[in-house]
């Protein structure tokens, strides 16, 4: 086996959206990509005190086991993320490596007192998707101002971005392509 | 954008923090190390050179404030961020009472680590851009070169160094020609002042209106032919220094302007309503016998005390005949350098005839010998018939009036010599000295000359 696979951790959204980050992050990175459900316990992440998941203990998880089969590995998790010393994180990647994990948690609309915004939701997450994965193929925050690599500080910095590595980022992602 | 990726130290005794800091700045591409306490992160400090620090405030062993304190001393411009447990706000006070950046709370907002990150890159960028600035105008701003060995000039510049740094008004007194405004440049460019302007403005080659235009600035439309808004030589001078030569040939209005602006520091612009705040360092220049024209009412004494609080007396070139052949030697460096003439040195003989010269235009007539003779010689060498006739000693015909050796015999011939020359016309012989007509009359005063003394001295 080879190609993404995609972990859902506590995903609300569920099929839709894993149906749409397949599409997406094929298309991007020319490999197969499946969803499948975790080979291990995503609780053992949560911290009570804090109410979030460690991510670099998902990471961790991800890595192994199952994992090992996949090129890469990408868990998408409904859940809000932290590493111990920020109060949250959007995702985290090796870099370089294999595993990746990403949150919907702070992208949805709707934690910041505005309307549910589905379309904008899964814009979000592709663009969160592409940016992690792009970390495990070892690129750094890139200052191109519409690349995926581009650090965003806001949510709204996500928005202006484009889903897509700029030409220099994107040949070290697909080096032939 | 610089090459060198920006480098952070992280220093935190749990694995896990630094771990993790270490990964998300290396996101960002930036160049990371960690340190589990402050003996290892002045280890490292002392190994490479690192842009930020960041400082965990509670560490065992070294506390986080000692550590700062340490690593300032190590490196004074470091900046360091400090974090620290919620709720210690008083610690990270005190850790900004010594210097470090900015302080963080641990959970660290993600936000916010990026902008006081990026705020401390930008402030370490400006400050660095500073001293490559300041530097940079050092090198342009140096002290001009004065040449002289003498006890005379020694004393000079001695006085300049003291005076300089502090913002008292200089009064540079001296004949024309001595190097008055060199020594205020010298004076601006050793005070606190120099990275701003020294502006000059030459009082006597400018009527009463123009030089109030010049020296206030005007407005548009303010009289007819101003067309533009304008600034003023005293709003020009604002930071810097005001030099104004040849003071003592302002005119009454002008010198009761000039002492309303030096007592209110402030300057109208012609046609302007409001005033505008100045400050500058007043520099003056004369040639002129001030004590004199303040007896005569020529010169307001208010204006006059306010003008000369220190001054420098620049002595003329033939009271420094011992600089003559250093300054020759200085000019034809400089001059052979700007004409491309490869000209090494004066003869002998020529450096003889330049020390017996009176020098009545001092060291700019010196200047102008050696720059004429550079034009008309043959390289290597300046040969006496390089120099200008009047240099040259009086060949066979009538034999030179006897004089005695002393410089004051000297001048005194000279003197006597040009009053003859043209009829006792003083102000002629005063253009032909280059001194002004008051310091002729004094000269003549003081070397008690006449026409009859004269007739005498030719009968003899």
């Amino acid at each position: 086996m080879s190609g993404i696979a995609l972990v859902p951790i506590h995903l609300a959204e569920g099929p839709s959206l894993l149906r749409h980050l397949e599409k997406r992050l094929a298309a991007t990175f020319g490999l197969a990509v499946e969803a499948r459900r975790p080979w291990f316990d995503p609780d053992r992440a949560y911290d009570a005190s804090r109410g979030q998941y460690n991510s670099t203990l998902v990471l961790a998880q991800l890595q192994g086991g199952a994992g090992e089969a996949y090129d890469r590995v990408l868990g998408v998790a409904g859940v809000d993320l932290f590493i111990p010393v920020l109060s949250y994180v959007f995702g985290e990647a090796q870099l370089p490596g294999r595993a990746a994990v990403m949150s919907l948690h702070r992208l949805a609309p709707e934690i910041y007192g505005l309307p549910a915004d589905p379309a904008r939701l899964f814009a979000r997450a592709v663009k969160e998707a592409v940016h992690e994965l792009g970390h495990t193929y070892g690129l750094i925050h890139c200052r191109e101002p519409g690349c995926v690599m581009r650090s965003s500080t806001y949510v709204e910095e996500i928005d202006l971005k484009e889903e897509r590595f700029c030409a220099a980022c994107g040949r070290a992602v697909r080096p032939g392509g | 954008m610089s090459e060198t990726p920006v480098s952070i130290l992280i220093v935190d005794d749990e694995f896990s923090v630094r771990d993790s800091l270490e990964h998300w700045f290396r996101r960002d591409g930036y160049r990371t190390a960690g340190a589990r306490d402050g003996e290892e992160a002045l280890h490292r400090l002392q190994e490479d050179r690192w842009d930020v620090v960041l400082l965990d405030m509670k560490m065992p062993g070294m506390d986080g404030l000692d550590v700062l304190r340490r690593i300032h001393a190590l490196e004074p411009g470091i900046l360091v961020i400090i974090i620290t447990a919620y709720g210690s706000v008083e610690s990270a006070v005190t850790a900004l009472k010594e210097g470090a950046f900015d302080y963080i709370n641990k959970p660290i907002d993600p936000d916010e680590l990026s902008h006081v990150v990026q705020r401390a890159l930008e402030q370490r960028r400006l400050s660095s851009e500073n001293v490559a600035l300041k530097a940079k105008l050092e090198e342009l701003s140096t002290v001009p070169h004065i040449v002289g060995e003498s006890r005379e000039i020694q004393k000079v510049l001695e006085l300049v160094r003291a005076v300089a740094p502090m913002d008292a008004t200089v009064l540079i007194r001296g004949e024309s020609g001595t190097g008055k405004e060199l020594i205020a440049q010298a004076i601006h460019a050793q005070s606190p002042r120099r990275y701003f302007a020294i502006v000059p403005v030459n009082c006597g080659a400018l009527t009463e209106s123009l030089l109030e235009s010049e020296l206030f600035g005007h407005e548009r439309g303010a009289f007819t032919g101003a067309q533009f808004r304008r600034k003023g030589r005293f709003e020009m001078a604002d930071g810097g220094t005001l030099f104004l030569d040849e003071v003592g040939t302002l005119s009454p209005k002008t010198q009761v302007e000039l002492l309303r602006v030096l007592e209110s520091r402030e300057v109208t612009r012609l046609g302007a309503a409001k005033p505008i705040k100045v400050d500058f360092r007043l520099v003056c220049a004369t040639n002129q016998d001030l004590e004199q024209m303040v007896a005569e009412g020529k010169f307001r004494d208010d204006l006059y005390y306010r003008v000369n609080v220190v001054t420098i007396h620049l002595p003329p070139l033939r009271e420094r005949r011992e600089d003559i052949p250093l300054l020759a030697r200085h000019f034809l460096d400089k001059f052979s350098r700007q004409m491309n003439r490869p000209f090494r040195d004066v003869a002998p003989e020529a450096v003889d005839l330049l020390v017996r010269y009176p020098w009545p235009g001092n060291i700019r007539e010196l200047a102008n010998a050696i720059e004429r003779a550079l034009v008309v010689g043959k390289p290597p060498l300046v040969r006496p018939e390089d120099l200008p006739v009047s240099l040259a000693p009086p060949a066979g015909g009538a034999p030179a009036p006897q004089v005695g050796d002393s410089l004051a015999d000297v001048e005194k011939a000279h003197v006597r010599a040009i009053l003859e020359r043209t009829g006792w016309n003083v102000s002629r012989a005063a253009r032909i000295l280059d001194i002004d007509r008051v310091t002729l009359y004094n000269k003549i005063k003081k070397y008690e000359l006449s026409q009859t003394s004269s007739a005498a001295l030719g009968a003899r």
